[in-house]
């Protein structure tokens, strides 16, 4: 195996039930635990049985932010991962498999290293499951890149002791199997790609987790109350953390009977004081746009975590997309401030989900964490977050009964005072147009001042707690990238090659940032838009906005991320690009 | 509060005669006795002529959609279980477009307080059919007469698994605040179907119509008989409208069943983020 960019990628493919995540997310851990940062980019398409899984993991001193085309390692185990994936091996790059499976190899090209292990019969002599199998495989990978198999031991006694000693000995000892077999036959081939980083101090500053993961814990980092999820691919990890974690917080997560029990449960719970929460994909958002608008009208805080596959209908459901970027701004009848984040990574899923509760309580509104499959389900490094740190902003909340109040008083900012029922204060959280006490009004002039007041909300939430977009790159770039979500990653990787291109990332998508883009974008010589959906939404939002039209549009659809090495080629294409 | 504390600027829109008068005043008249206040207690309404009584109790409340007050009200007593809930809907609110809410929260046994006001037609909408109207009713949607036989919300609400299911007139306005409290007294979710005739719209059902054909389970009559109560849901006809608790069961709510808000709601609970760093590290 050779390293040539100092990113170590590895990919584990076999049959659905092997426990091909498994394997990846330990491998993972132990590149984490290393001080290696680390990207997952998992495939699986949607078959309930027999289907082929597929996970890469790349790790690096620096920070990984993409999948790679191609891999140093490849984890076999079936012939349908060697017959799918022998081509998407680096040259000089090696196959795990098992020696005594009837292996076809013939196809594989002659620079990539032939590592057959006896997987299966090793796995029986740790014990008589062949679950041990996996273990094996990791391990002798581990071997072969000089990981620490004693990290690899310490992680399989914290993930599985809770199975038993005699499980996890058995397990320990088809790591030692591996391991020395790799040692003892493969003497020539071990590298110490993965090897301990000497300057890297335990406990270790990194976690890696997926952006479901991150979405479940900012929402419990921001003192979550409530929360009502209905499950729906590719979320349902979001609720599984939630529902796991729910009595040692103190908070509650409830499955309801459809997602449109589950918003409304949601606003009913923030009405009544809690945090509350409710997360879907895009087929469950459109049930919920009935609720979306009560929330709005009612001016009852509620985070909504929006989790993109491709539509319309059932669509692609186990791949990605960017496709709901306008319904999550438009739909619904009528204006009100709502508050739509897009993070474009497990971190900023992590902080951006968090913030979403602060500023839903602080401008009593929607506000709508809007990710894509990918985020959702890779498995990113994040730095350890800083408990201490964490305060929670609940804005002009009332819990004392005041005299004369007013729910929906007229203020400057527009925010009211908000009260709760129980404390003393009458008012009626109203969807039907109200006065400031919340009774139903439909005369004119109330109208007027309540949805002014309404809609000044986002006025003052742009002024106070929008920031800028990041800008990453060279500042006076002659080509600007617009884009946002996931495609930060491969656009970021893609951005090494060239010196005179910078990316705009946009994560606040309404307030938007419109002035802001507006300089940026009419200062470069020429801009590429990159979207994955079928009209390019966020440059015509762009459009809209600035009134700047960006007629270059790399539009992917097919719901597979998009690879650095295609952002490259389509960079190349551009007149007046400089490779570096 | 008093009668008068409860007064709000505004003065009831519905018809004179309208049923929603009397569910107003007998609602009223048991919040006075029980003492339910803004200290204590919220309302949730859906939409459609009922939902207009938030306008007129000066209780806190919620006015939802159509058909979505329950899952409101679930929400709010999951918060704020301290809270007595009342979920004021109607019957092609709640039965038609809140149909499934219905089943899964009588199902789950929200400690809840459901007034159904029953007037088995549209009337907000000026009149049309409704999922009680009865089979062969004419109505500005079914000028040729009903083609669907009605649900029989009780029946239903007992299938579900709510544990207090009763039907009340809204004309014997002592008898239907009784009720109120009593099923707000109870813990699980409480159904009240109250018939209540809308004199615009609704010429069958009328107040004589009611007063005519319904009569009161007897003493003789044990609610805690599921076959029976069901059996008994599905009786309706002339001088065969049964008024009264058809169904009552003592069941564990799901609000006990939180060891969360075992001891304050969840509201109260402070933020338990000393525990942070170990969830965190299960992802390392």
């Amino acid at each position: 195996m050779v390293n040539k960019d100092n990113v170590v990628s590895v990919k584990i493919g076999g049959p659905a039930g092997t426990g091909v995540k498994s394997v990846g997310l330990m491998l993972a851990k132990i590149a984490a635990r290393s001080g290696y940062q680390v990207f997952d980019y998992i495939e699986y398409p949607s078959l309930i049985k027999g289907g082929h899984n597929v996970m890469q993991v790349n790790f690096s001193t620096e920070k990984v932010t993409a999948p790679r085309a191609k891999s140093d390692l490849l984890i076999a185990f079936d012939q349908i991962t060697i017959d799918l994936h022998f081509s998407e091996i680096e040259e000089g790059g090696g196959i795990i498999y098992d020696s005594e499976s009837k292996a076809d190899l013939s196809k594989v090209d002659k620079s990539i290293s032939l590592y057959g292990i006896p997987l299966k019969k090793l796995a029986h002599e740790a014990g008589e499951k062949t679950i041990f199998l996996n273990i094996v495989a990791l391990s002798s990978a581990l071997g072969l890149l000089g990981g620490n198999n004693e990290t690899f031991k310490k992680l399989i006694e914290e993930e599985y002791g809770s199975k038993g000693e005699d499980i996890v000995n058995a397990d320990k000892k088809a790591a030692d199997l591996g391991y020395n077999y790799v040692l003892e036959n493969f003497k020539d081939d071990l590298r110490d790609y993965m090897k301990v980083i000497d300057s890297f101090s335990s406990p270790t500053p990194y976690m890696v987790l997926t952006g479901n993961e991150a979405a479940a814990l900012g929402a419990i980092s921001a003192g979550l109350q409530f929360a009502a999820i209905y499950p729906m691919s590719p979320i349902s990890n979001i609720l599984h953390v939630l529902a796991a974690n729910q009595e040692k917080f103190g908070y509650i997560y409830k499955q309801p009977e459809d997602e449109i029990s589950a918003i409304n449960m949601s606003i009913g719970a923030s009405y009544a004081g809690a945090r509350s929460m409710t997360a879907t994909s895009g087929g469950g958002f459109c049930l919920m746009t009935e609720a979306y608008g009560l929330a709005g009208i009612t001016e009852t805080p509620l985070v909504i975590v929006e989790g993109m596959r491709g539509g319309p209908a059932t669509g692609l459901p186990t791949w990605s997309g960017q496709g709901d970027l306008r319904m999550v701004l438009h739909s619904h009848q009528d204006d009100w401030p709502r508050i739509v984040l897009t993070p474009g990574d497990v971190q900023e899923t992590y902080e951006l989900t968090a913030k979403a509760f602060d500023l839903a309580d602080k401008y009593q509104t929607t506000v709508v964490v809007l990710i894509d499959k990918n985020i959702c389900e890779n498995d990113e490094t994040m730095m350890f977050p800083n408990v201490t740190d964490l305060k929670i902003d609940r804005g002009k909340f009332i819990k004392e009964k005041v005299e004369d109040y007013k729910r929906y008083e007229l203020s400057e900012d527009g925010v009211s005072p908000r009260s709760i029922p129980g404390v003393g204060n009458f008012f009626i959280a109203n969807s039907d147009e109200h006065d400031e006490y919340g009774y139903s009004s439909e005369e004119i002039e109330n109208r007027n001042i309540q949805m002014k007041k309404r809609m000044q909300k986002l006025i003052t939430c742009a002024q106070n707690d929008m920031p800028n977009p990041e800008v990453f790159g060279p500042e006076d770039a002659d080509i600007t990238v617009v884009s946002w979500g996931s495609n930060k990653g491969s656009i970021l990787e893609a951005l090494k090659s060239f010196s005179n291109v910078n990316y705009v990332h946009v994560t606040w998508m309404n307030p938007f940032p419109t002035e802001f883009l507006s300089n940026v974008l009419s200062k470069a010589k020429h801009v590429v838009d990159i979207e994955c959906n079928y009209t390019g939404q966020l440059a015509d939002i762009v459009r809209e906005k600035t009134g700047i039209e960006i007629k270059d549009r790399f539009l992917k659809l097919d719901g597979r991320i998009i690879y650095p090495a295609e952002i490259i080629e389509k960079l190349n294409s551009v007149e007046g690009v400089k490779k570096i | 509060m008093t009668q008068e504390e409860l007064k709000t600027p505004f003065t009831p829109n519905w018809c004179p005669g309208c049923g929603n008068l009397n569910i107003w005043a007998a609602f009223k008249n048991a919040a006075v006795q029980e003492g339910w206040d803004n200290t204590n207690t919220a309302l949730v309404a859906g939409i459609g002529c009922h939902g207009h009584i938030l306008n007129f109790v000066k209780l806190t409340s919620f006015e939802g959609l159509h058909g979505r007050a329950l899952p409101v009200a679930s929400g709010i007593k999951m918060a704020n279980n301290r809270l007595n809930v009342f979920a004021h809907v109607g019957d092609g609110d709640c039965l038609g477009e809140g149909g499934n809410h219905f089943v899964h929260s009588a199902r789950r046994n929200h400690d809840i307080t459901v007034l159904l006001h029953d007037n088995t037609l549209y009337a907000l909408t000026t009149g049309q059919t409704s999922p009680a109207t009865e089979r062969g009713m004419k109505t500005k949607s079914t000028p040729a007469g009903n083609p669907d036989d009605p649900v029989y919300p009780l029946a239903w609400a007992i299938a579900s698994g709510a544990t207090f299911v009763a039907r009340a007139y809204s004309g014997h306005m002592d008898k239907l605040m009784n009720l109120i409290i009593e099923a707000n007294n109870h813990k699980g979710f409480a159904l009240i179907d109250i018939l209540q005739p809308c004199v615009t719209f609704n010429k069958v059902c009328t107040h004589a119509m009611y007063q005519q054909n319904t009569y009161y389970l007897g003493d003789d009559y044990d609610p805690t008989n599921k076959k029976e109560a069901f059996m008994k849901a599905y009786e309706f006809g002339e001088k065969k409208i049964p008024l009264g608790i058809f169904y009552r069961e003592e069941k564990p709510t799901l609000e006990e069943g939180y060891v969360q808000i075992a001891e304050k709601p969840l509201i109260d609970n402070e933020p338990k983020l000393e525990g942070l760093t170990d969830l965190f590290k299960k992802y390392t």
